[in-house]
């Protein structure tokens, strides 16, 4: 085997690691005791939650007249929170399918956590869409189910059927992902364990996995095919939920250019959350060799020109409103830009398109804070913009007589909350139970990518755990 | 694993570094000596083929399983929209494939990633009672093992372990199952 790498490529484990290095590093926050950081962070994000879910019941039990809408505004926070948390969800897979099929290396610190994210995303995501039912008890009515079950079948003409599809695809596609990926590193944590229990519930979810030449061949190949299918199907997932917009006919939402421009705006936030949350995972964690600035200027990369593309395409919705002639349309841009939102125009423009040209600089894109900054900075404006796009495009109707503004309560805020609430518990779950960072794909790469060789990588750990004491007979 | 025969006396010899055991597979087969399999921490690449394991026919599995998912999103999409309840929506026909692409494409995915990984996790015996054979506990850490099974080698004990030894194992072991 060939472990050619040029000279002049930046290393992306640091600290020369060994094998068994990699093993002991990451397992350890999986074996120990929660940090104190640990439980102070899942206390509130539980406390957060349990207030959000009595929120969101509240809100199912008196009906969605609780929130803000009005006739005009049928649509506001929930299907803003909607499309920015299953943007949010892109990064994940991108990272793993297109970043796999592409060979970056960098993927593989980042991947387990990204596409963690994805997961407990698209369910904060599917979460806003039962809320915005009022009805969640009748939600199988958007299954194609029989008339007897349902009222008529699904309209498969609509893009909220496809979004049905789309979003369960997605959810069910990525969890099979991830937890295929899981199998190896779940197996070296069961074979670590001391407790019976933890390894009796490791071993359960580690499915028997033995590393033998022939699975990992099969599971090569797996995950190569996946990452085929997941690449055009996270390109559909953002096209489908911009066609709920792009197929209708109010100004402002009839726009063709919105599924590549959706996509790329879904792939700029989820990078941006994917930083907030590594950038926390590394210090915590204590994974700053493997999650090194190398990554973090990677992912800067992507933001920069996801955030580009973004950028362009607000222009140009612009230059089109114009230049089509609609005067409808080029109401719809001018009242977003200069109409009573026109500090949420603002603010979408200035998060999103001037933020992320900070990282032109090397020393901005290579340095912690701002990155951490930025990146919080891209997510307000990400919010921005759907909320700019839903709103702005509504508030304005036909007849002047019904022109109305948004005003959110407490309860489309609260139950803007509750997703956090759901988020960080689930991700805090898992960053206390699963490693946060693929060992085998980590192992895989260490000779071509790591900063200094050790003597010999395969060699002795510092500390290193002897497995059956009577195999240390002739350790060298 | 069920292809355990005989008494399951195994020699493993445990390797450090993925380039001496891909090396070694080549070494021990020249020397006349069958391999049951290796099991390594992470994927090697032409290991598989050394070992002269098949190539994979997950792809076949997964085509299959794609082909089925875009029947079915056709049946069903031309069964309800044109046949049980027909219905003109958005002044379209009552069938108009072109409109069902993103269902159908979904469900064709859907369909062969869940077959796909049905597929594997079969044909590789993996499930949540499976208890796995491990030849060292250290194959899913830092070590690579390659398991002989004494059964099937005519060669003695100690001409097999010589022959590990050389091909640059730095423990040779019995694994009696």
């Amino acid at each position: 085997m060939s472990h050619v790498t040029s000279a002049v490529r930046t290393p992306l484990v640091t600290g020369g690691k060994t094998y068994a290095d990699v093993t002991e590093d990451i397992s350890r926050q999986v074996e120990g005791r929660p940090t104190r950081e640990w439980t102070i962070a899942f206390t509130i994000s539980v406390v957060v939650l349990i207030y959000g879910t009595a929120c969101v019941f509240w809100t199912w039990w008196e009906g969605l007249g609780v929130w803000g809408l009005n006739k005009t505004v049928g649509w506001a926070w929930d299907i803003t929170n909607f499309v920015w948390w299953v943007g949010i969800g892109h990064a994940g897979t991108l990272i793993s399918a297109i970043l796999l099929l592409f060979r970056q290396k960098w993927r593989t610190a980042v991947n387990r956590s990204a596409e963690a994210m994805t997961i407990f995303a698209v369910l904060c995501a599917a979460s806003f869409i039962l809320m915005h039912m009022g009805r969640p008890w009748l939600a199988y009515w958007a299954l194609p189910l029989p008339n007897t079950l349902g009222s008529l079948w699904v309209n498969f003409k609509s893009p909220l059927v496809w979004d049905v599809f789309a979003i369960s695809t997605y959810f069910t596609v990525s969890l099979v992902f991830w937890y295929m990926g899981l199998l190896p590193d779940l197996a070296t944590i069961r074979d670590r364990a001391r407790s019976k229990v933890s390894r009796y519930i490791y071993g359960a979810f580690s499915l028997g996995w033995n590393g033998s030449a022939k699975t990992w061949a099969r599971y090569e190949y797996l995950s190569l095919i996946l990452a085929g299918l997941s690449t055009p199907l996270v390109l559909s997932v953002h096209t489908i939920v911009s066609m709920d917009f792009a197929t209708s006919v109010i100004p402002g939402w009839h726009t063709t250019i919105f599924p590549p421009y959706f996509v790329a705006g879904a792939i700029f936030s989820g990078f941006a959350m994917v930083q907030n949350l590594m950038l926390i995972i590394r210090v915590v964690f204590k994974l700053e060799d493997y999650i090194t600035i190398e990554h973090v200027e990677s992912m800067n990369k992507i933001i920069t020109l996801t955030g580009s593309i973004v950028g362009v395409a607000y222009l140009t919705e612009f230059f089109i409103a114009w230049y089509s002639g609609v005067e409808f349309e080029s109401y719809a841009f001018i009242n977003r830009a200069t109409g009573p939102y026109w500090w949420a125009y603002a603010a979408m423009m200035t998060c999103n398109v001037v933020s992320p040209q900070l990282f032109w600089s090397r020393a901005i894109r290579r340095s912690i804070v701002w990155t951490f900054t930025i990146s919080v900075v891209v997510n307000i404006g990400m919010w921005f913009e759907r909320f700019v796009i839903i709103v702005t495009s509504l508030h304005r109707d036909y007849l002047p007589s019904s022109w109305a503004m948004f005003h959110p309560t407490l309860f489309d805020i609260s139950d803007y909350i509750f997703s956090f609430g759901f988020f960080f518990t689930l991700f805090l779950l898992f960053a206390k139970f699963l490693p946060v960072v693929n060992m085998a794909e980590v192992k895989a790469i260490i000779k071509s990518s790591s900063e200094k060789l050790p003597v010999s990588v395969s060699g002795v750990a510092k500390g290193e755990r002897v497995a059956n004491p009577t195999f240390n007979k002739d350790v060298d | 694993m069920s292809d355990i025969t005989g008494n399951g006396k195994f020699l493993v010899g445990i390797y450090d570094d993925d380039d001496v055991v891909l090396k070694a597979v080549k070494e021990v087969k020249n020397a006349g000596v069958r391999i049951h399999e290796v099991y390594t921490p992470f994927p090697i690449h032409g290991l598989d083929i050394a070992l002269g394991h098949p190539r994979s026919r997950l792809g076949i599995a997964a085509f299959m399983f794609g082909l089925s998912g875009t029947i079915t999103a056709l049946l069903l999409t031309a069964y309800t929209e044109s046949f049980d309840w027909p219905m003109i929506v958005g002044g379209k026909d009552s069938y108009s494939p072109i409109i069902y692409v993103p269902v159908i494409f979904e469900l064709t995915v859907l369909f062969s990633a869940l077959g796909m990984v049905g597929t594997f996790l079969v044909s590789n015996n993996l499930g949540p009672t499976v208890k796995p054979l491990m030849y060292d506990l250290r194959t899913t850490d830092n070590k690579f093992a390659m398991a002989i099974d004494l059964d099937k080698n005519n060669l003695v004990e100690n001409d097999i372990e010589q022959i590990l030894r050389n091909s640059g194992a730095a423990e040779v072991n019995v694994k009696q199952f």
